[in-house]
């Protein structure tokens, strides 16, 4: 079990009281990719952020258990959780045009990722780095290692933040909407890229998205957030058997070219679901 | 390479467009103001003849704009006029005068940025704590505090109660012409004539007027640099180094830092400029041979020469400081270059 997951929560602390924004929710995995899927606001980012402890400082967090390679997020010192960040877990974010220090080489900041957990000389981890742009299929790396974010496409962008944080060989890796600042056509060869890795490398994944097919497309499973829970975890193949009216509604919601409909349908929501 | 030329060809139009417009303005100080420059000359009792003679050898009978031309070949022969009060060609003067502030404010700005950019990054890594706090507390009284307060009260102290700091001026009476005027700044030049005694005391005789100087510019540094810092901190970048497992150290100064390069270069720039301008009430109090002094006592006498001359420097040193940070802005972030 790689992470385990029971009845987070995470806070904020405001001028009228405290906001919940993530209200129980639990999950395990191991080396498979789980999909979260809901819409924006449903605490998403902040439960995978969570489990690395990158909230922000006014965040709080509790829960009944969670934990990732059998560490205590909750109890583990700065230091420990610095061995975890990166070393066995990677994190990709969701726009590399904000997610890359623009000021620093590509090549220096893949290098740093790798040097940071394996140690070795600035020369060996450059190389290295070009060693990781290569697995990522990026043509001429040793030309792309001297360039800086602002000089490569979006595609490219999210292709370097792959190897930098693969670079480390981490057990788990997070993506939280890595390819919703991309084109279409870029946003398939990315996921693509990325489900091969992770399979190739017997990884985990947790694959943080907006779109349910696209999800259930590359995941085993998927689990549907709405308003700080998840609401339902499925079998990415069993889709159409979900059983909660939110999931049911979200299916509903996409257009299809085969069976167009006249109008779509409103997504409803119910109160009552967050009783339970 | 084109685009290169074209660069510079717009660098150099912009540059020589600022010391045009900087030319006409100290022309225009010499003429606006409601000061006669020939009463100024020849003093307020002289008869008529001899104001007259003044007027038509100071070429002011003539049109404006001859006299403009006149003033701008004068300008590139290097002449700025003479000063009334001193007696001395203004450009001579200016070279007594300015490295007596080019020393102060150097010092004071070095000083100023090697203690207010690590508190501002302090104060910012550590928001809203008390250390926060007082960092912004020490800052405001920089601000606020009068500087002639300040000047006096280290004066008092440390110079009449307890004897550690030398009293006023440049240097020790001994040294007063022992030295070879090289640059004309006393440290240098002491050390260039290999006479240690007379850089030591030049060096003390510095220590008071910097740290007055470079306290409010400091106050000014930290509170930028904080700002500049809690703006980069958020930076979706500085997630992703965390991510990468690095230390927070590394995330500050490795990560972040970088970023506010640009901005800071601005800010040091400023500062330095403000600096170069001469502090008055700095200089007066510690009795500071600079620019600051010469300016404002040629101001209050109506000698309008220096006040020129003064003000073109000032302008110079505003433009020099501006390529310069244009410079170091390349360096500094590749999105610029
Ligand atoms: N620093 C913060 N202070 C207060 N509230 C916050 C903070 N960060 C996030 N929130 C709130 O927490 C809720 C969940 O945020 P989160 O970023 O996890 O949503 P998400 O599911 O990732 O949405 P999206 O799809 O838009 O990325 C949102 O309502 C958001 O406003
Ligand atoms: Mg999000």
């Amino acid at each position: 079990m790689l992470v385990d997951i029971q009845n987070l929560r995470v806070s904020f602390a405001t001028r009228t009281g405290t906001f919940e924004a993530v209200r129980g929710v639990s999950f395990q995995i191991g080396t498979e990719k789980l999909g979260i899927v809901g819409e924006s606001g449903s605490g998403k980012s902040l439960t995978a952020r969570a489990l690395m402890r990158l909230l922000p400082q006014n965040a709080r967090i509790t829960a009944d258990r969670l934990s990732f390679d059998g560490v205590d997020i909750l109890k583990a010192d700065e230091r420990a959780m610095r061995g975890l960040r990166g070393k066995r877990a990677g994190f990709i974010l969701q726009d590399p045009k904000y997610s890359l220090n623009p000021v620093m080489t590509i090549g220096r900041q893949v290098a740093e990722s790798w040097r940071q957990h394996k140690g070795g000389s600035r020369k060996e981890a450059l190389e290295a780095a070009v060693d990781l742009l290569d697995q990522v299929r990026i043509r001429d790396p040793r030309r792309v290692c001297d360039l800086y974010p602002h000089e490569v496409s979006g595609g490219m962008g999210q292709r370097v933040m792959i190897a930098m944080m693969l670079a480390p060989d981490p057990a788990l890796l997070i993506a939280d909407e890595p390819t919703s600042a991309l084109d279409a056509t870029v946003q398939a060869e990315i996921l693509r890229l990325m489900e091969d890795l992770v399979s190739k490398r017997g990884m985990g994944l947790i694959l943080i998205s907006h779109d349910l097919p696209l999800v259930s497309h590359f995941c085993d499973r998927v689990a549907v957030m709405y308003s700080g829970r998840v609401m339902e975890e499925l079998s990415a193949g069993t889709l159409a058997q979900a059983k909660h009216p939110y999931t049911k509604g979200l299916l509903n919601c996409l257009p299809s070219l085969t069976h167009p409909k006249p109008r779509l349908p409103v997504l409803s929501r119910d109160a009552a679901w967050l009783q339970s | 390479m084109t685009k290169r030329l074209n660069a510079l060809a717009g660098l150099l139009a912009s540059v020589g467009l600022t010391l045009l417009g900087l030319v006409i303005i100290t022309f225009l100080i010499g003429r606006v103001m409601p000061i006669d420059p020939v009463i100024a000359a020849v003093g307020d009792n002289a008869p008529q003849e001899v104001v007259e003679r003044a007027r038509l050898e100071m070429g002011l009978d003539q049109p404006i704009l001859m006299q403009f031309f006149h003033y701008v070949v004068q300008l590139l022969h290097g002449d700025l006029g003479r000063s009334i009060l001193t007696k001395n060609p203004v450009i001579s003067d200016i070279a007594r005068y300015f490295p007596a502030t080019l020393e102060l404010a150097t010092a004071a700005v070095i000083v100023a940025a090697l203690i207010g950019i690590p508190l501002g990054v302090w104060a910012a890594v550590k928001q809203g704590t008390w250390i926060d706090q007082a960092i912004r507390v020490v800052c405001l009284a920089g601000h606020s505090l009068p500087v002639f307060v300040l000047a006096m009260i280290s004066l008092l102290v440390f110079y009449a109660a307890l004897g550690i700091a030398p009293g006023p001026g440049r240097q020790d009476i001994v040294f007063q012409d022992m030295i070879p005027h090289v640059t004309g700044l006393l440290t240098v030049d002491s050390i260039i004539a290999g006479d240690w005694d007379a850089f030591w005391d030049a060096l003390a005789h510095m220590v008071q007027p910097v740290c007055i100087l470079a306290y409010f510019s400091m106050a000014y540094i930290t509170r930028m640099t904080r700002a500049f810092m809690l703006d980069a901190l958020r930076g979706e970048y500085v997630i992703t180094a965390r991510a990468k497992g690095l230390s927070s150290m590394s995330v500050i100064w490795i990560h972040a830092f970088p970023n506010v390069g640009v901005q800071l270069v601005t800010v040091l720039a400023l500062t330095y400029a403000g600096l170069l301008e001469g502090a008055v009430v700095t200089e007066t109090v510690f009795s500071w041979p600079g620019l600051g002094q010469y300016l404002t006592v040629s101001l209050m006498n109506a000698d309008m020469n220096p006040v020129m001359g003064a003000t073109l420097l000032v302008g110079l040193v505003y433009v020099g400081l501006n390529l310069l940070a244009d410079a170091v802005y390349r360096q500094l972030d590749p999105r610029v270059r």
